[in-house]
């Protein structure tokens, strides 16, 4: 059985935090919340302190932080229903552009790998994509409309050119842009999930994709390209997904996130009952196409409140980030 | 506000009884768990968007549909709509939520549904009250929130 233990718990915020994000070197992180601010984190000593306070870029709740790969830019989703980019290129952090669109309340915001893409998702039911035209430039590549209810989550594959959405309708859909007219379109819509879709996390290479939910359940997909052995059926010569595994009776409430680690393949959930979760493949009895998921252990109580999200240290391996409707976020150590 | 009111003549019930309080409950050296009455008395005086009446009056909320585990940090609201299409259910479920969170410790998981079987689009409600992020969202809405706060000014209450 692993173990978590706490390193630090920080304050800062007033209200529920909504988000933590680790800069790409894992030596900062940035956090966001319902009081309408952004916080860029890093080390002093050994401790973790507020650096910067971004305050005057939204007038409501900001759901969703993510940095750009390059950790230059840092994108922030409001339910004002605008994204704001940050960058640093003055020295200090600075609102350089703001993305407008959307009809309400954005869900959330992601970069692809090359750093060349930007999607967002709101309540509005669309996924954008936003291409990167210049410093600070950015031009709507795509509105899709896919989803027949809010989404919730939008995540680049680590490696492909290949989004995957999550949604209020219950399903994962993955998006592409066609090859021969550049137009993006939806290639596979990922059905199994009883109630809401909150979180979804590509594993390191993108062939498998995790999904938690509002129905209590965490499921494995896995991607099965045109011409595989197992001789899955890939209708349109597109990747199909299918369930390979799904993990239910663990969770006693909503779950609101997951984090599917790169360097040690740690799956972390973030749940409604105040726990945190750690959940590692088993070696001996899983296969390929049947992999088993087992419980490495459950910090009750990790907050007092929901947590709302997890999110692996992308460096420096084991250490995890949560944050909490309880205001707080806290840095937790994992050891097997 | 409604510009037409949809059910014009809802049943009318009588109020419950004041809460007797007993002598354990003033001794501030003995815990006192939640209970259901007591839950029920923060949400009975809340107004019906459409009616000068309560919630409790209309039984839209009575306190056998309510359930308290206070140890597990859990309350269950059952709530019934006066008829089966009320296009204000959410509205009435979004105010219980809202008293309940103002009104209760933030241990408290709060799940507010609809009584099964009474609610034409039952399960969308209930999905949508579920959604803390939509709740949170709705929340911020200043138009909406007004509303919320009229329901949950206790107006009605009668003069003790």
């Amino acid at each position: 059985m692993g173990k978590m233990q706490c390193e630090q718990t920080l304050q800062g915020h007033k209200g529920r935090i909504w988000c933590v994000s680790w800069h790409p070197k894992g030596n900062a992180f940035a956090s966001c919340g319902e009081d309408k601010t952004i916080r860029i984190w890093s080390m002093s000593g050994n401790n973790w302190t507020t650096k910067t306070i971004l305050s005057d870029g939204h007038k409501r709740t900001i759901r969703d932080v993510a940095w750009s790969k390059c950790g230059q830019y840092l994108a922030s989703a409001s339910f004002d229903a605008t994204t704001a980019i940050w960058s640093k290129t003055s020295g200090e952090f600075e609102c350089n552009a703001t993305l407008e669109g959307h009809e309400n309340e954005v869900k959330s915001c992601s970069w692809s790998n090359s750093g060349s893409l930007l999607a967002t998702c709101s309540r509005d039911k669309s996924v954008w994509i936003w291409e990167v035209t210049g410093d600070d430039e950015f031009e709507c590549a795509a509105v899709l409309n896919a989803h027949s209810q809010d989404v919730k989550r939008v995540v680049w594959h680590p490696t492909k050119e290949v989004l995957a959405s999550c949604s209020y309708d219950n399903t994962i859909k993955m998006f592409a842009e066609n090859a021969l007219d550049n137009d993006w379109e939806c290639t596979a819509t990922l059905a199994g999930h009883s109630s809401t879709v909150w979180a979804i996390d590509f594993d390191a290479p993108g062939d498998r994709l995790v999904s938690v939910s509002d129905d209590c359940s965490m499921k494995v997909w896995r991607g099965y390209a045109p011409g595989n052995q197992e001789g899955i059926a890939t209708p349109d010569n597109e990747t199909a997904w299918k369930c390979i595994c799904t993990v239910s009776g663990e969770h006693s409430r909503t779950i609101y996130d997951v984090a599917w680690c790169k360097l040690s393949g740690l799956i972390a959930t973030a749940c409604g009952d105040d726990a945190i979760r750690v959940f590692k493949e088993d070696e001996e009895t899983s296969t390929k196409n049947e992999p088993v998921f087992l419980l490495a252990t459950s910090q009750d109580k990790a907050h007092m409140q929901d947590v709302n999200k997890v999110t692996w240290n992308p460096v420096q391996q084991h250490q995890l980030l949560s944050c909490s409707d309880d205001g707080t976020i806290k840095i937790w150590k994992y050891s097997e | 506000m409604p510009t037409e009111i949809e059910n014009i003549n809802p049943s009318v019930y009588t109020k419950s009884k004041e809460r007797v309080v007993t002598k354990d409950e003033t001794d501030e050296n003995i815990p006192d768990p939640f209970d259901e009455r007591e839950v029920f008395d923060l949400i009975r005086n809340i107004n019906d968007p459409e009616h000068p009446l309560t919630l409790e009056e209309l039984h839209v909320v009575q306190q056998d549909l309510i359930k308290v585990n206070d140890k597990g940090n859990t309350v269950f609201i059952n709530f019934t709509p006066t008829i089966p299409h009320c296009s204000m259910a959410t509205l009435i479920g979004l105010s219980i939520r809202v008293k309940l969170l103002r009104s209760l410790p933030p241990r408290f998981k709060v799940t507010v549904e609809i009584t099964p079987g009474t609610h034409a689009s039952e399960n969308a409600v209930n999905k949508q009250l579920a959604d803390k992020e939509r709740v949170a969202a709705a929340l911020e809405n200043k138009h909406l929130a007004e509303v919320i706060n009229q329901c949950i000014a206790l107006k009605n209450v009668d003069a003790a």
